[in-house]
């Protein structure tokens, strides 16, 4: 009797062994604009790519590391110029054919093919010059680049493999699921893949039998798709529908923590900007950022406009970020008392409720963000009570998007804008784009020829180190420098890092969310279903 | 009857939001930052809003916004429309020909758009107040060609009366005829397309509030108010419906307003 009674305790204490089979079923905000992962441009088709295609290395997204996929090692060589890959043994695309050292050649021919347009390619060639690729035997690959790319191994984690034998062309593939039906506009239905390399307790993964993908644009039909338990999985939820699914089944949600998604606010720094000269002089003022960047009460945007699923922004990054952000570094606190100290170095004055430069200008700018975006127009409006505070007039203009992104890319008629970076990437070359001063999407002052101001020639240079650095901590090192910079002279005011948000059956297990993209189907292959 | 009650529902509502700096508890943009989303209590009887400002404040600033304005852009559209009638009775054929056309382009334009490209191009730092005053002055200046329409044949139909007839016999000028005969015989159908306009200038706000395009944050309008109707989580909150309740009592009663028979006149 007390054996039975041991065993009913262990049964009841061990975890349950996974189970084997059914069908996970999710949503997908848009129709796959493609399924040839070459060509993978697009959430939707990123997200087929990744439940499909097979990597030769792959992100753990919570570790952050990369780690051994289709290829077993691999070694930097050359000072970061060549990686040489050792390929797993056995592995067999999902129509039976091998997996070799040529396959990799000829995936890799494809993505850095010019007339393909690939944009996973792309990230292979940010440097001048052709990049080499070679097969060494049957199970090595020598990919050579024409100069140092940092976290250049990192990349293959898009590069999902193709067959140059397999008639089923792009269709065989080497992730844990093949696509079995494809309805354009209304569902893709992925079942295992019979030759999936990895395995467990002697049978091949996953341990799904298929994946229904239902191509659902409307969030509000996907949350009641949901609620009525046609759907498992809610990767991408907004803080209204958290706290709704929140208040009925609390287990059913998870607050991951902050994603590399930032929401900020720049001022136009342009020297050509068609800006009144009073404007453009507060704009240019180290102090006059600061101070409204101590004026904003970021705590507020993330308790009432997030409703708490959010945390106050820092920089580039925040601390979910765990090997690239800067310890010790925190948000521009509420400080009004600092604030107008730095104000006043700057010769401004305080004239009853009004703000006054020097010249005697009340000070007064508008703020752009864009239309319909509920989160950033509630952002706004109580960043104009709480410059009020300082005694600055705010006025908040929304606007149609194009409208929008035509002032703040080619007319620069704009005083200040409210916008989000969706980031996807964890490492700083993602970001490559907005720190370079001679870049167009140089927020507060595109396109210079040369840097204006002393420290963006130190960010140009410390950014340009960084992406031909070897050494991981030696990078990190120089994008330190590069945060501490941001966080110094404010040339954008981080305001909020939305938080990920999930909602998920408690019949799926094993599911391990993420801050970063994909936040849950990362470890799809071991995720299962308990009914 | 119907009428009467109606007129007095809109006199009541229309003196009511006169006195919104009166009535009103709060300024309608002060943010209650520890009271956000707060249901109807003795503070704030239909509580707060998202970002923790008084709904009921807000509540009678937009209504002061919208009710007082929507008929002012009808009374400008209704104007214009009367203007261009006369003159077709005046200066004939070739004016209500160029006329007619001038309508029916003006019909066929998305003006919604026209709207938003207009707004557009306004200066950034425009004050809400201007602006506002601006999207209600377009409203008003592209609303004219429906009345207008109207006007010209009702002022086409009085002018071949016998009436007319009889004052041209006697030698009335062409001008002192239209506008000493004509146009007073014209004021059921002026204020039947008066209170059958206010209502879409009405709309023409809150669909522009939808689109995040209409009046200015933090100034309030019933439009603006509407957009919290479109965050499902609060739709059970009775207060987030007044609004809509109101702008739909103000429109039928627009709509009620004049007598049916000298509406269609």
């Amino acid at each position: 009797m007390r054996i039975v009674s041991a065993l009913f305790f262990l049964a009841g204490v061990l975890p349950a062994a996974p189970q084997w089979g059914g069908t996970l079923r999710i949503a997908l905000h848009e129709e796959p604009k493609t399924l040839n992962p070459i060509l993978v441009d697009d959430i939707a088709s990123e997200t087929v790519r990744y439940l499909t295609g097979g990597v030769l290395v792959r992100v753990d997204r919570v570790t952050q590391r990369s780690e051994p996929a289709l290829a077993v090692s691999w070694k930097v060589l050359d000072g970061g110029k060549t990686i040489r890959f050792e390929l797993r043994r056995g592995v067999r695309f999902s129509d039976g054919t091998p997996f070799t050292a040529e396959d990799v050649v000829h995936t890799m021919e494809l993505l850095l093919d010019p007339s393909l347009h690939s944009p996973v390619g792309d990230s292979f060639r940010t440097m001048a010059g052709p990049v080499h690729v070679s097969a060494e035997g049957a199970y090595g690959v020598a990919v050579r680049f024409p100069a140092v790319l940092a976290g250049g191994v990192a990349l293959f984690d898009g590069a999902a493999m193709v067959s140059s034998r397999s008639p089923l062309k792009e269709m065989a593939v080497l992730g844990p699921f093949r696509v079995a039906a494809h309805k354009p506009g209304a569902y893709i239905r992925l079942e295992r893949n019979p030759y999936y390399w990895k395995t467990e307790a002697g049978r091949r993964l996953p341990y799904l039998d298929a994946v229904y993908l239902e191509i659902q644009p409307n969030r509000d039909v996907e949350l009641l798709h949901f609620r009525r338990g046609e759907l498992d999985l809610m990767s991408s939820l907004d803080p209204d529908q958290f706290e709704e699914i929140g208040r009925e089944r609390p287990a059913w949600v998870k607050d991951v923590g902050a994603c590399l998604d930032s929401e900020f606010l720049w001022f136009n720094m342009g020297e050509t900007a068609p800006l009144p000269a009073s404007r453009k002089t507060w704009f240019a003022s180290r102090n006059f950022r600061l101070a409204v960047s101590h004026g904003i009460r970021r705590d507020d945007l993330c308790r009432i406009v997030y409703h708490g699923h959010a945390t106050p922004g820092i920089g580039p990054f925040p601390a979910e970020n765990l090997f690239w952000f800067k310890r010790g570094l925190a948000p521009h606190s509420f400080d009004l008392a600092l604030a107008r100290r730095l104000l006043t170095q700057d010769g401004f004055r305080f004239d009853g409720h009004k703000l006054r430069d020097r010249a005697g200008n009340a000070v007064e700018f508008s703020l752009i963000t864009n239309s319909g975006n509920t989160a950033r127009e509630r952002m706004a409006s109580m960043i104009q009570q709480d410059l009020s505070e300082l005694g600055i007039q705010l006025n908040i203009v929304t606007l149609d998007f194009p409208s929008l992104l035509d002032r703040i890319g080619r007319t620069m008629q704009y005083e200040s804008c409210l916008l989000g970076f969706n980031n996807v990437d964890p490492d700083p070359d993602g970001q490559m784009n907005l720190w370079l001063s001679s870049s167009s999407n140089h927020a507060w002052n595109p396109r210079q020829a040369m840097p204006v101001t002393p420290w963006e020639a130190e960010i140009d240079r410390l950014m340009r180190a960084q992406a031909s650095e070897p050494q991981p901590l030696r990078r990190k090192a120089l994008f330190d420098s590069v945060q501490e910079i941001v966080v110094e002279q404010a040339p954008i005011l981080y305001l909020v890092n939305r938080h990920a948000l999930i909602a998920m059956s408690p019949q799926l297990a094993d599911v391990r969310p993420s801050v970063l993209s994909p936040r849950v189907l990362w470890n799809i292959d071991r995720m299962y279903l308990t009914r | 009857m119907t009428q009467r009650v109606s007129r007095a529902i809109l006199i009541a509502l229309f003196l009511g939001m006169l006195g919104a700096g009166i009535f009103a508890p709060y300024p309608y943009a002060r943010q209650f930052r520890d009271e956000i989303a707060a249901p109807p209590a003795r503070a704030h009887l239909l509580g707060t809003d998202p970002l923790g400002r008084d709904r009921l404040s807000r509540l009678w600033y937009g209504g002061r916004i919208s009710v007082l304005l929507a008929p002012a852009a009808t009374l400008l559209s209704v104007g214009i429309a009367l203007l261009i009638a006369l003159a077709s009775v005046i200066l004939g054929r070739w004016w209500e020909r160029g006329v007619k056309t001038a309508i029916d382009l003006f019909l066929s334009l998305p003006w919604l758009f026209l709207l938003l490209t207009v707004r557009g191009l306004l200066p950034l730092n425009t004050p809400p107040a201007a602006s506002l005053l601006v999207t209600f002055a377009l409203l008003g200046l592209l609303g004219w060609p429906g009345p207008a329409r109207v006007l010209i044949a009702a002022a086409e139909r009085q002018a071949q009366s016998d009436y007319v007839l009889q004052t041209r016999a006697r030698g009335c000028g062409a001008w002192r005829t239209a506008l000493r005969h004509i146009a007073p015989n014209l004021a059921p159908v002026i204020r039947a397309q008066f209170w059958t306009t206010a209502p879409a200038y009405l709309l023409a706000e809150a669909n522009l509030a939808l689109l995040g395009l209409g009046i200015a944050e933090p100034m309030p309008s019933w439009g603006n108010l509407l957009r919290e109707l479109q965050n499902p989580a609060v739709a059970h909150d009775i207060a987030v419906w007044i609004p809509l309740i109101l702008l739909v009592i103000t429109m039928g009663c627009c709509q009620l307003a004049e007598p049916i028979e000298e509406a269609s006149l």
